[in-house]
């Protein structure tokens, strides 16, 4: 019982911006509005649940299905010992969703990530750069409609 | 392009890059440092120089194949990382590993991360100028491997622990060499410290060096013996115990600073934590079903055999094979669920087995979990190791995604060394032990 209470609590205080909120293979999971993202993990964050630990970020590329791209977070509270599953889908006009980086240091370089490999925009992001593939590296590697063995074309010496 | 700290630099400064050759910077890592003088104004740490496409190619693999991929990670712990896709796997697929696999798994991870111990302290020691502990750490690790070596196989890329299991079973000779190598390690352990531990050199250089507070660390997302370097109790074995650790007794060593010394600590602390563990599971590990065969028929002489008549007798098997024998296999693998390859001698000799073999490896085939998503982590070396796997029914992951500990770590490493000295750079990124494989992937 005690596991789903967040999950009520959730759905009772924001109503409009969590669409589903549910147990999947003993990992709680809700998924929420692309513009809720913000209000949702700042309560989370905050005094009683402590989702202090931002463990991962990450995309997934649904190719053919609309809204194409979904946004995977992973929380963590220390103080509750629980893992927590944020899932919200981008809508295909605008690739961008909510920076998390005044929340957690470490969603600079996960962000900048996704926007490398996925291509998506994160709003307040203060250094969004590639930082695996180089600068001037064409598309996204992660994306489904990119092939395994794209070639790259070759880019001039530096000066 | 400029980078960021080329077009931010004052005019009266230098730059000046620390890798991605460096000696210092295990592994392709570049540091762009923005000097005034002997101090650090700013910095940009740029990674991506080992990016391999893990992932990518994952998406492109069938779930049995992809295994040697993630020995790859973390290279000097493979049998952790190979660990932490297993039991993703088996949490997707809802399947039950017999107990002495579990043990074995155990004994197997925490040797590793005695090797990723070691390997990390031995060359942050080195670059602070003591070599001597450099060769004893790597005379101890080179033990740890013998051993790994021996059940495994390979002494660095492993794939041993596999889905349902593992791959063969140990060695009769195991429990002698484990002995020798946790003697060894310990003597190691205890010259170590005595040779580090009140060291004015090695003081200065760690002491209060790199301060991390709890907050910090938390909001960087650290875990393992970094976060609990800066005193914050999280242990991915202790907070969601898998396999067998909630019936072994350890304890989780903490820092109270959260300076280089403490990581240090930290790490000596908890490599001595996991030999207890080792000794415990190696007394505890239940007994095997079945011996090894030492005398059986040659295979190919099997095979001939069973053009005419159901071979009874016991097969011998190549020496690559040896541990996985069909009387063993129940012991160690989830045998009959299909998720296992199944025992070599039935695939020889009958027709029932040649088929289920066949079926296993072929596309479209073989391991097929239902469709859904699932996130897994266990303790790695450097912290929660995780795996995030999307399954869309088919023999491929649809997205395997890895929560790298060490990118988390790494990427505090600018806010760490702004306002200190060039020096401090060394000593700080060494106790962070960076791997390239697992941070760019």
């Amino acid at each position: 019982m005690e596991k789903t209470a967040l999950l009520d609590l959730l759905r009772q205080k924001f109503p409009r911006e969590v669409k589903e909120a549910f147990t999947d293979l003993g990992d709680e999971v809700i998924i929420i509005e692309q513009d809720s993202l913000l209000p949702v993990v700042k309560f989370l964050r905050g005094q009683p649940h402590q989702y202090g630990l931002l463990l991962d970020l990450t995309c997934v590329d649904y190719l053919g299905q609309e809204p194409r791209f979904e946004m995977v977070y992973h929380l963590y509270s220390l103080t509750q010992n629980k893992r927590l599953r944020i899932k919200t889908r981008l809508s295909k006009k605008e690739l961008r969703i909510a920076s998390l980086t005044e929340l957690w240091k470490n969603a600079n370089w996960l962000e900048r990530e996704v926007y490398d490999l996925f291509g998506i925009n994160f709003e307040g992001h203060p250094d969004l750069r590639r930082i695996f593939m180089y600068d001037g590296f064409e598309g996204y590697p992660l994306r489904k409609d990119y092939p395994l063995r794209k070639r790259q074309p070759r880019l001039r010496l530096r000066e | 392009m400029p980078t960021r700290i080329q077009s931010q630099a004052r005019p009266d400064t230098l730059l000046l890059n620390m890798g991605p050759s460096h000696p210092a910077m295990h592994g392709t890592i570049r540091i762009m440092l923005e000097l005034d003088g002997e101090r650090i104004l700013n910095s940009e740490v740029e990674v991506g120089y080992l990016h391999r496409g893990f992932e990518k190619t994952c998406e492109h693999r069938t779930y049995f194949n992809l295994l040697p991929y993630t020995d790859r990670l973390n290279y000097v712990s493979p049998l952790i990382n190979n660990l932490g896709y297993v039991m993703t796997m088996e949490k997707l697929l809802g399947l039950e590993v017999p107990e002495r696999a579990q043990f074995i798994r155990v004994i197997m991870s925490e040797l590793s991360r005695i090797s990723d111990h070691l390997t990390c302290l031995a060359a942050m020691a080195m670059e602070c100028g003591a070599f001597t502990v450099f060769l004893y750490k790597m005379k101890a690790r080179e033990f740890i491997w013998d051993v790994i070596e021996q059940t495994t196989g390979a002494r660095m890329t492993t794939s041993y622990i596999r889905i349902g299991g593992v791959r063969a079973d140990l060695h009769p000779n195991f429990d002698t060499v484990l002995k020798k190598a946790i003697e060894e390690t310990r003597r190691v352990l205890k010259d170590v410290r005595g040779l580090l531990d009140k060291n004015k050199i090695f003081l200065n250089r760690t002491r209060d060096v790199a301060t991390v507070s709890a907050e910090e660390a938390v909001a960087f997302g650290w875990t393992g013996p970094c976060l609990r370097s800066a005193g914050v109790y999280y242990d991915v074995r202790k907070a969601h115990p898998y396999l067998v650790y909630d019936r072994l007794n350890f304890e989780v060593p903490l820092g109270e600073r959260g300076d280089n010394f403490d990581r240090y600590m930290v790490r000596m602390k908890e490599m001595e934590q996991s030999l207890r563990i080792v000794e415990q599971a190696a007394v505890r590990l239940p007994r095997t079903a079945g011996a090894v065969i030492a005398d059986g028929i040659e295979p190919a002489e099997a095979i001939k055999d069973s053009r005419k008549k159901r071979v009874r007798r016991p097969i011998k098997l190549s020496p690559n094979l040896e541990g996985s024998e069909k009387n063993i296999c129940s012991g160690i693998l989830a045998e009959g669920t299909g998720y296992v390859v199944p025992p070599k001698e039935d695939t020889y000799t009958t027709i029932e087995g040649l088929i289920k073999h066949f079926k296993f490896f072929m596309r479209g085939q073989g391991i097929r979990p239902p469709r859904g998503e699932v996130y897994f982590s266990v303790e790695g070396g450097n912290g929660e190791l995780g795996y995030y796997i999307v399954s869309d029914g088919s023999d491929q992951p649809y997205r395997l995604h890895l929560r790298a500990p060490c990118f988390h770590i790494v990427s505090a490493l600018e806010f760490l060394i702004k306002g200190r000295y060039v020096a401090d750079v060394i000593p700080t990124f060494g106790s962070m032990n960076m791997i390239g494989g697992e941070l760019d992937r």
